[in-house]
């Protein structure tokens, strides 16, 4: 296991710390999580720390990492992690990226994939496919609460969220989490026009998968993202929406193995 | 010390503003928004014209019986149809003799060219020949979807745009550069230069305390919507305070509130124009992704909302009796009306401007020009004979 130099389950980039679960040894995987917020403990993670050596931050502005005035794009997430990337002077790791994380992951792919071995795609967003009068995704932000859970979830019953339940500090949480997707994705929304031109660069082994019903990020759009990855594969998860790791965990970690071992 | 007693106001001003709405709807069953999405097929411009014909007549006649002026902006709404105050400024900038100009406000968080919102303001300062004051304001949450404008960051870039407009104000020996985090230019040096020098007064919206330190800083006026007595006394506080801690002047002409005000010859006469003009409460059906998009308000803000407390502008009871009782609303005869705002002036130590929502919905020009014609005749001269500098401490 690398030795992350952890202080209070934070390790230091620079001059930033970020909160990080790191787990498991094996082969390195660097997960990086969605717009919804961080893996929890207890999720997938303990299931692929049983195989690989896991390290999942959290992004400044969620959970309990704080962010600088200076980072405001996604483009700064990916510089973030190629720092963390050379710093531990991590080899052959597994890029595994949920929706703005997928993004985020393919920022990186395109920039330096010298030491990553393969990128896997939930869900990721950051490429504009459709003409400039169609949306390639729903404006999440335009939609009620109840319409966005039936788009995110194949059972929307488990998008409900009883807030009388959590603690202040996860309030706080989710606050943050949703101020900063906003940050990150408001505008160009949820894409950056310039990453479509450069995924010829991405030459290392991408798998693509989506929720069969992801209502945010459709089948149609992973698989013409796919398309345009020389050599990615494409699958669905069945029974899942925008979040397969949530959702079917099992079936997420199926995929993840049979595209690994 | 008599330096600023002379530049600045001793008697209150009241400001006419009438929020330009267009009111025939279909029933508010029937749609899920007033804002933001609700098709513009409703707009029927025939009656778009006549409207805004009779709203600057209302505003002239606020000229004509010695009222100043207030404009504000509103996008893609039938509660606004002025989404480009600045041409109904230009309008009023001709129209009009003797009154300011308020336009309270530019949403500069969310215009995108900050550079133009300074010359349009230049340009009708010369043509009223200096009579426009400049409003900013961040807008209100629904503002966000009309403009893409991004939730996050809001009180920076508004300040940002501040210095922007400021610099191009007052600078007057050709261009300057401006390359920052939001914006960018090189070679800003605006035609014309305001009217007043060094440029047009400036306010700002208040809605919180917290929100008022940098506008204290700048000794700009800080206007506050229908905040009542609490809330007001709070954000008043906090303005002086700012100023104590600063060991700086003030005078509550630094002060504004605005209620819905409706005087009548009786208590009923002036109690039936407010229940008309209770539509601006009653008619903002909005949808909670639209009246809070992330970012907009703070994190601990959004906490207290998960746990329900209220938000603001959340006023759960509609009654005229409630509402008259919070400070929200002054109606009735000129006596009532005259009282309840004194009650209120001295709850919240005093301010220097009252602005008047004094038309809205339903509320006919008849009825309009009735209730403002009683306000400037009846109750304004006693405003005027309040001593506003009278908190004035150094």
């Amino acid at each position: 296991m690398t030795d992350l130099k952890l202080h209070e389950g934070r390790l230091k980039i620079g001059g930033l710390e970020l909160e990080v679960i790191h787990k498991g040894s094996g082969q390195p995987m660097l997960l990086l999580h969605g717009g919804g917020g961080p893996l929890q403990p207890g999720s997938v993670i303990d299931q692929l720390a049983e195989r690989f050596e896991v390290i999942a931050p959290t992004h400044p502005g969620f959970g309990n990492t704080a962010r600088p005035a200076h980072i405001t794009k996604v483009d700064d997430l990916s510089y973030l992690y190629l720092d963390l990337l050379d710093q531990y002077d991590l080899q052959d790791v597994i890029l595994v990226g949920f929706s703005i994380g997928g993004w985020t992951a393919v920022e990186i792919a395109v920039k330096n994939s010298s030491r990553l071995s393969r990128l896997m795609m939930v869900g990721a967003v950051g490429i504009k496919q459709g003409d400039r009068e169609t949306r390639d995704f729903p404006d999440m932000f335009a939609i009620p609460p109840d319409e966005l859970a039936a788009l995110a979830f194949h059972d929307p019953a488990k998008a409900q969220i009883d807030f009388s339940t959590l603690s202040d500090e996860q309030l706080t949480a989710f606050a943050r989490n949703r101020e900063s997707l906003a940050l990150y994705a408001w505008e160009p929304y949820l894409h950056n026009p310039k990453l479509k031109q450069r995924l010829h660069r991405i030459q290392i082994p991408t798998n693509v998968c989506c929720g069969a019903s992801d209502g945010l990020v459709s089948p149609a759009y992973s698989e013409g993202y796919a398309g345009l990855i020389a050599g990615a594969t494409f699958d669905t998860i069945a029974e899942a929406g925008h979040a397969p790791q949530m959702e079917q965990p099992q079936r997420f970690v199926d995929w993840v193995l049979s595209k690994t071992t | 010390m008599l330096h600023w007693l002379l530049t600045e106001e001793r008697v209150m001003r009241s400001w006419f503003f009438t929020e330009t709405a267009y009111p025939y709807l279909p029933p508010e069953e029937e749609f899920d928004s007033i804002r933001v999405k609700l098709p513009n097929q409703i707009f029927d411009p025939k009656k778009g014209a006549d409207l805004y014909h009779r709203y600057i007549d209302e505003w002239v006649h606020a000229d004509e019986i010695g009222l100043d002026i207030m404009v504000n902006e509103h996008h893609q709404t039938a509660t606004c149809m002025d989404p480009a105050a600045p041409i109904m400024l230009g309008i009023l900038a001709r129209e009009t003799k003797n009154a300011k100009l308020l336009l309270l406000g530019n949403p500069i968080v969310n215009r995108r060219d900050p550079v133009r919102v300074a010359e349009e303001m230049a340009m009708v300062d010369n043509i009223s020949r200096g009579r426009v004051v400049v409003g900013f304001v961040r807008g209100v949450p629904y503002e966000i979807s009309a403009m893409n404008s991004n939730p996050v960051g809001m009180h920076e870039r508004l300040w940002e745009a501040h210095d922007l407009i400021i610099k191009a104000w007052t600078t007057h020996d050709g261009p300057f550069n401006w390359e920052s985090e939001h914006f960018h230019y090189r070679q800003v040096n605006i035609w014309p230069r305001p009217y007043q020098a060094p440029h047009p007064p400036v306010w700002i919206t208040a809605l919180s305390p917290g929100s008022v330190a940098r506008t204290a800083e700048k000794n700009y006026v800080a206007a506050t919507f229908l905040t009542g007595f609490e809330k007001t006394r709070e954000i008043f506080d906090a303005y002086r305070s700012k100023r104590a801690e600063m060991k700086a002047s003030f005078n509550n002409d630094r002060l504004a509130y605005a209620a819905l005000i409706y005087t009548g010859e009786t208590d009923e006469e002036g109690f039936a124009g407010a229940r008309k003009l209770m539509w601006y409460i009653t008619a903002n059906k909005v949808p909670i992704q639209f009246n809070n998009p992330p970012g907009y308000a703070s994190v601990e803000a959004n906490v207290a909302m998960m746990k329900n407390a209220k938000g603001p502008y959340m006023f759960g009871d509609f009654s005229l009796e409630t509402l008259i009782e919070q400070g929200i609303i002054f109606a009735g005869s000129p006596d009532t009306v005259y009282k309840q705002i004194k009650k209120f002036y001295g709850h919240v130590g005093g301010f220097g401007h009252l602005l008047i929502m004094g038309q809205a919905g339903f509320l006919e020009h008849d009825e309009t020009v009735k209730g403002m014609d009683m306000f400037a005749k009846e109750v304004y001269p006693r405003l005027k004979e309040l001593n506003i500098t009278a908190e004035t401490e150094v």
